[in-house]
């Protein structure tokens, strides 16, 4: 579905992606895991176009999306949703409007079909009564939720879940990654998950790739990179202090 | 032979001409964004003006939220022209030409930059920080994937605000000024009334109150700019945000008076 080919970005001085290849299967759930400033998030966001790579090829559905014009990346960007790290609402409009602005701005739909369709796309994420309130007035596991179903509503074929559990305590951080499964296998989205929880990702990830160094250490399936042997990935999913990653403590 | 490779070791003279480079290079490249920013915000303007209630929204924002702050500004610079032009028109006997003198300062000048500097702090710093709180929480990345354009929901409406309140601003702030530098010339220091008036429809042309409605119309678009290029582009989280803001006021109000003197010389 996704294609990352041999990307390279760096931010001034600091190369971030050195060569990064990524295939992102269709209709499954893969996980982008690794070190804490190693790039996933950057990697994501050279997915939908955020960013643009140094070098290299992103390609959607076999269409590179490198260089291309606003309007063109914007027919792109129709397949994709992205929730946000910190769920981005705009906390200038209620979570009535925040659903619904997409539907009001790009379609024709009536204000009761939309007002309908928020409707169920806050009870597809457990949600009720809050239309009416703002993003400052919600819980940190409901502007998870109030930004999935933003994601939701639009029906994507792809959507990108920037570390959708930071912040949140053990039981929200589960119920978030049960509504994420939940919702990819009821609609079969592309889900493509920058995470932390390991082992919960696990659970919930049909593919997992190790992110480290600015390139895909290791790309497989949930099993395969739990049980893997590369030192690398064995020393950051179990959280060993020893081994070859130098996380710059003495 | 000369050793320069010594002296510019012992005058670290390399140094200083790197980072004369760098920040040639770096202040180059900002005014190339600026420059750029400002062209996607005019083809946005032109292609997508805005729906009518986002641009209302923003123009109670700029202009009629502004009008308290631009009241009591015009009231109290009418007031000091009037007491300041009355004893230094007194030294000639010419006070009759009070009205023409807090006239013609207001309209062609003190007007249109007071206006300007007073919307710049009340409302280019809440633009700058807003625009620049929705970059750091991700909401403008927000919009980029939801496939809008957020030129065309940020940044247009609040050009044509700008463009539109501030000669309206002017307008108002020359009127409460006229009648500040009144109240004191004529009311407190006894100048005649029907001169003050008199002379001033006599003086004040056509010319010099639509050159301060260009001036305006211009300090419109310089405050859009700035405050939204500085928040558009803002980095760092809360720091930045206030970095930005601290930039977007100070740089406005310079390329206020800046630009001013180029107008006043083109249309003077």
């Amino acid at each position: 579905m996704i294609q990352l080919i041999d990307l390279h970005k760096s931010f001034g001085s600091q190369q971030v992606l050195r060569g990064l290849d990524l295939t992102i299967p269709k209709g499954a759930i893969t996980a982008i895991i690794g070190p804490s400033g190693e790039g996933k998030s950057v990697t994501l966001k050279q997915m939908i176009g955020l960013q643009k790579p140094d070098k290299g090829d992103v390609l959607v559905a076999g269409e590179s999306i490198v260089g291309l014009k606003r309007n063109d990346l914007n027919k792109v960007r129709e397949k994709f949703a992205m929730v946000f790290q910190n769920s981005a609402l705009f906390d200038s409009m209620t979570v009535f409007e925040n659903i619904a602005f997409p539907l009001q701005e790009k379609t024709d739909l009536s204000k009761d079909v939309i007002e309908q369709r928020v409707k169920a796309a806050l009870a597809d994420v457990s949600l009720r009564n809050v239309e009416q309130k703002y993003p400052d007035e919600l819980s940190g596991g409901m502007k998870k939720r109030v930004g999935l179903a933003r994601a939701l509503l639009v029906n994507p074929e792809i959507i990108l879940f920037d570390e959708p559990t930071t912040g949140l305590d053990p039981v929200i951080r589960n119920s978030i990654h049960q509504l994420i499964k939940d919702t990819q296998s009821r609609f079969g989205f592309t889900a493509v998950l920058v995470s932390h929880d390991i082992p919960d990702i696990f659970d919930i990830a049909h593919y997992v790739a190790m992110l480290y160094q600015g390139k895909i250490l290791q790309f497989g399936t949930a099993s395969e990179i739990k049980n893997s042997d590369n030192p690398v990935v064995h020393q950051f999913i179990n959280g060993i202090l020893d081994g070859p990653i130098n996380i710059g403590v003495d | 032979m000369f050793p320069i490779r010594k002296l510019f070791t012992e005058l670290n003279l390399t140094n200083i001409i790197q980072t004369l480079g760098r920040h040639g290079l770096a202040s180059l490249s900002a005014m190339g964004r600026m420059g750029s920013f400002l062209a996607q915000a005019c083809y946005s303007m032109l292609r997508f003006p805005g729906k009518p209630m986002l641009l209302l929204k923003q123009i109670s924002f700029i202009g009629a939220k502004s009008l308290f702050v631009i009241v009591l500004t015009a009231a109290f610079t009418g007031m000091v022209l009037g007491l300041q032009g009355y004893y230094t028109l007194a030294k000639f006997g010419s006070e009759g030409l009070l009205g023409v003198a807090v006239a013609l300062s207001l309209i062609r000048e003190l007007g249109p930059v007071l206006t300007a500097l007073m919307v710049t702090g009340r409302a280019g710093s809440a633009i700058t920080a807003e625009i620049g709180i929705m970059q750091i929480s991700e909401q403008i990345d927000a919009l980029e994937t939801m496939a809008l354009d957020p030129f065309k929901y940020l940044i247009s409406p609040k050009f044509i605000a700008a463009m539109i309140s501030l000669p309206l601003l002017c307008a108002i702030f020359d009127l409460v000024g006229i009648y500040g530098g009144w109240l004191v010339g004529v009311k407190l220091l006894g100048v005649n009334p029907g001169a003050y008036f008199t002379e001033m429809y006599r003086s004040v042309e056509w010319r010099d109150v639509y050159s301060g409605f260009i001036k305006s119309f211009c300090f419109g678009i310089i405050i859009a700019w700035v405050s939204c290029y500085k928040g558009y582009y803002t980095a760092r989280g809360a720091e930045g945000v206030s970095r930005a803001t601290t930039e977007a006021v100070v740089l406005t109000s310079v390329l206020v008076l800046v630009w001013d003197y180029f107008l006043t010389s083109v249309l003077l």
